[in-house]
C-alpha cells in the first residue's frame, strides 16, 4: 500500500512569485514525516505539490520532479485526478461537504468516481470511520450530516473520508490547529496506527507534535519575506530535535528565533 | 459635522473601557462615576437611537403603504371573480367587454406555458455561463461575457422584443407567435439567471472544491455534484426570481404575441392567451364595470401565479438546502 516520495530539485510558483526553492527529498513509506518552519515557508505549498494540489491554484506552477517509486507525478502522460486518488489529502480547516450526512461524507469519495454497490460502500464506510476512531460515535447516526459534528470528529471525518478511497500517500497540512488538546490527541493516535499501512507527511507548528508523531522531521525557512522557501535539513527526527546539523534548525526548535 | 461630534466624544467611551476589570481598581469616585454612566446611557447616543428607529419605522411603512394599497385594491375588486370556478376553468371566447363571466384558464395556461418554455431555454444558458464564469472563466474571453450580461441586464424588455421582432419577423419572414414573444423574454431572463447563479456559486467555500479535488474527483464531477448541489437552493430561489421577472412583462407580447381569447396551446401558430394581455385587453374598456372588474380579476390571478411560484421556490429551497 504505501509508497515512497522522492522530490529532487523542486521549485513552486504562484505567477511569477517563486515561493519554494529547490527543494529534494525522500518521504520514507510506512512512516510519518513531519514538515516544521516558520509561517510563510512554503510548507503548504510544498506539500500541495505531491498531488498537484497546487496547480488547481490560477497561475500555480512546479518545476521539477516528484516520483512516487517509480512513476513521475509530473509526467505528462500522468493525470493529476489519479495522483489524487493515490495521494489524499487532510486540510487544515476541516472542510466535510455540508450537504451530505455522515456516511455520504466517507463514500463521497468512492461514490463520485462511480462506485454504486451498496454492500461495497456500506463496508468501506465502516472500515474507514473505525481507521479514522471515529465510527463508536457515530454509528448510530450515520445518515445525520456531518456538518453536525464537533470540529475534532469533522476532522477525523474528513481523515475517513480520505482513507476511504484508500490512497498510498496521506499529506496532512495542520490536521489539528483547530482542534482541542483531546481532538489533537485523538489524531495523533490515528496518525500513529495509519502509518503502518500509509505513508503520511503532516505539516504542524507544533513542536511537540512533531517530535511525538513523525520518524522524520523536515525544516523549511526563508531567507527574508518575499524570498522563495527552501528545505534546510530533513532527518530523523530525533536527530533534528537533539542535535541537528544547521544553526538555524537548532534556533528555531530551541524557540531563538526571529 | 457628526464626525466632529463622534470624535469629541470618543475620550468618554474611553473612560467607560477605562474601568474594565483589566485596568487597576478604580478609586470609589470613579467607580461611581462608571455606574452612573452605565445605568444612565449616554443622551446623544440616546437620542441618535430614537432617531434611527423612527426613521426606520417610517421608511418601512412609506414602503408598505403603496404595497398594501396595491394588493388592497386588486383583492377588493378581483376577488369575487377568482371565487367562481368558471374563471379556472373557462376562457373569454365569444364574451365582451361588456359580458360578466368566461374564465381566464386560456392566459393562466398561456403565461405557464411561455414562462416554462422561457425557463427551458433561459435557464440551462444562465447557469451554463454562470459556471463558465466562475469555474473556468478566466481573462479576456471571460470579462467580454460579463461584460455582455452586464448589458443585456440593463436592456429595456422593448428593446429586446423589438430585436426579436427584427430577427424573427423582418430577417426570417416568420409570424408573431407564442415562441416568438419567449426568445425575446429569454434575453430578460438569462442576465438574471446568470448574476444569480453566479453569486450563489461564489458563495460555495473553495475549500469544498478543494476537498473533492483531494478525494481524486474530476473537475466536472466536481462542480456538478458538489458546487452545483450545494448552491442549488440558492439557484433555484434565482431562477423563481427571474420567472417572477418575466411572468409579468408585457412589451414582449404586445409587439411579438396578439393576444387571444381562446384556448391555444400552440406557441409557433397563431395569436397567444396571457395574463399580461388579457389585463391589457380589459384596460381598454375600462368604462365598463365588466371589464375593469375583470381585469383586477386577472390581475390577482397574476400575482397569485406569481406568489405561487415563490412558495414553490423556497419549499423546494427548504429541503435542498444545506443540512444543518
Ligand atoms: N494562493 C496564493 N497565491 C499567491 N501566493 C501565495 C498563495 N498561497 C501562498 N502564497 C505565498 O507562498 C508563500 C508560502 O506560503 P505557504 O502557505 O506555503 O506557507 P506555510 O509555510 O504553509 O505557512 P503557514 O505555516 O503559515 O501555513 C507565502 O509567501 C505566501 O504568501
Ligand atoms: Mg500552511
Amino acid at each position: 500500500m504505501a509508497k515512497r516520495i522522492d522530490v529532487s530539485d523542486l521549485n513552486v510558483y504562484y505567477g511569477a512569485f517563486k515561493a519554494v526553492e529547490g527543494v529534494s527529498m525522500t518521504v520514507e513509506p510506512r512512516s510519518v514525516t513531519a514538515f516544521i518552519g516558520p509561517s510563510g515557508c512554503g510548507k503548504s505549498t510544498f506539500l500541495r505539490t505531491l498531488n498537484r494540489m497546487h496547480e488547481v491554484i490560477p497561475g500555480g506552477r512546479v518545476e521539477g520532479k516528484v516520483m512516487l517509486d517509480d512513476q513521475d507525478l509530473y509526467a505528462p502522460s500522468m493525470d493529476p485526478v489519479m495522483v489524487r486518488r493515490t495521494i489524499g489529502m487532510v486540510f487544515q480547516r476541516p472542510n466535510p461537504f455540508p450537504t451530505m450526512s455522515i456516511y455520504d461524507n466517507v463514500a463521497a469519495g468512492l461514490r463520485l468516481n462511480g462506485v454504486r454497490n451498496k454492500k461495497t460502500l456500506d463496508g468501506i464506510v465502516e472500515q474507514s470511520l473505525k481507521g479514522a476512531n471515529l465510527w463508536n460515535e457515530v454509528k448510530d447516526r450515520l445518515s445525520k450530516p456531518g456538518a453536525g459534528l464537533s470540529g475534532g470528529q469533522q476532522q477525523r471525518l474528513c481523515i475517513a473520508r480520505a482513507i476511504a478511497v484508500q490512497p498510498q500517500v496521506l499529506l496532512m497540512d495542520e490536521p489539528c490547529s483547530a482542534l482541542d488538546p483531546i481532538s489533537t490527541l485523538a489524531i495523533e493516535d490515528l496518525i500513529n496506527e495509519l502509518k503502518s499501512d500509509y505513508t503520511i507527511v503532516i505539516v504542524t507548528h507544533n513542536m511537540q507534535q512533531a517530535a511525538r508523531v513523525s520518524d522524520r522531521t523536515a525544516f523549511f525557512n526563508l531567507k527574508a519575506t518575499g524570498e522563495p522557501g527552501r528545505l534546510i535539513e530533513i532527518d530523523e527526527t530525533t536527530k533534528i530535535f537533539n542535535n541537528p546539523n544547521e544553526q538555524s534548525t537548532e534556533d528555531y526548535i530551541s524557540g531563538r528565533f526571529g | 459635522m457628526s464626525a466632529l461630534k463622534t470624535d469629541q466624544r470618543v475620550p468618554e467611551d474611553e473612560n467607560m473601557t477605562g474601568d474594565s476589570p483589566t485596568s487597576p481598581p478604580p478609586s470609589n469616585r470613579s467607580g461611581n462615576e462608571a455606574l452612573r454612566e452605565m445605568s444612565n446611557p449616554h443622551r446623544g447616543r440616546a437620542i441618535k437611537d430614537l432617531i434611527a428607529r423612527i426613521a426606520m419605522w417610517v421608511s418601512f411603512f412609506v414602503a408598505m403603504v403603496p404595497l398594501a394599497w396595491i394588493l388592497w385594491t386588486v383583492v377588493s375588486k378581483g376577488i369575487h371573480l377568482l371565487l367562481s370556478a368558471t374563471w379556472w376553468t373557462g376562457n373569454q371566447r365569444n364574451i365582451n367587454s361588456s359580458d360578466v363571466g368566461g374564465g381566464a384558464r386560456h392566459a393562466i395556461e398561456g403565461t405557464l406555458m411561455m414562462a416554462g418554455v422561457t425557463a427551458l431555454i433561459a435557464v440551462p444558458i444562465g447557469i451554463l455561463t454562470a459556471v463558465y464564469l466562475v469555474e473556468y472563466g478566466r481573462g479576456g474571453l471571460a470579462r467580454a461575457i460579463s461584460f455582455m450580461v452586464d448589458i443585456l441586464s440593463g436592456v429595456p424588455s422593448i428593446v429586446a422584443a423589438l430585436f426579436i421582432y427584427a430577427v424573427w419577423v423582418t430577417t426570417f419572414g416568420l409570424d408573431r407567435s407564442g415562441f416568438a414573444a419567449a426568445l425575446a423574454l429569454v434575453l430578460l431572463m438569462i442576465p438574471v439567471i446568470v448574476r444569480s447563479t453566479e453569486e450563489m456559486l461564489k458563495l460555495v467555500p473553495n475549500e469544498l472544491r478543494e476537498a473533492a479535488y483531494a478525494l481524486g474527483v474530476p473537475k466536472w464531477v466536481t462542480i456538478v455534484k458538489i458546487v452545483l448541489r450545494t448552491a442549488f437552493s440558492g439557484i433555484v430561489t434565482g431562477v423563481l426570481l427571474g420567472l417572477a421577472r418575466i411572468m409579468g412583462e408585457t412589451a414582449p407580447l404586445l409587439i411579438l404575441a396578439p393576444y387571444t381569447k381562446n384556448f391555444q396551446h400552440d406557441l409557433f401558430n397563431g395569436n397567444f392567451p396571457t395574463l399580461p394581455m388579457m389585463i391589457n385587453q380589459d384596460r381598454g374598456d375600462f368604462a365598463l364595470a365588466s371589464a375593469a372588474a375583470r381585469m383586477w380579476g386577472t390581475a390577482l390571478t397574476l400575482i397569485l401565479l406569481v406568489l405561487l411560484l415563490n412558495i414553490i421556490g423556497r419549499v423546494i429551497a427548504h429541503f435542498g438546502s444545506v443540512k444543518k
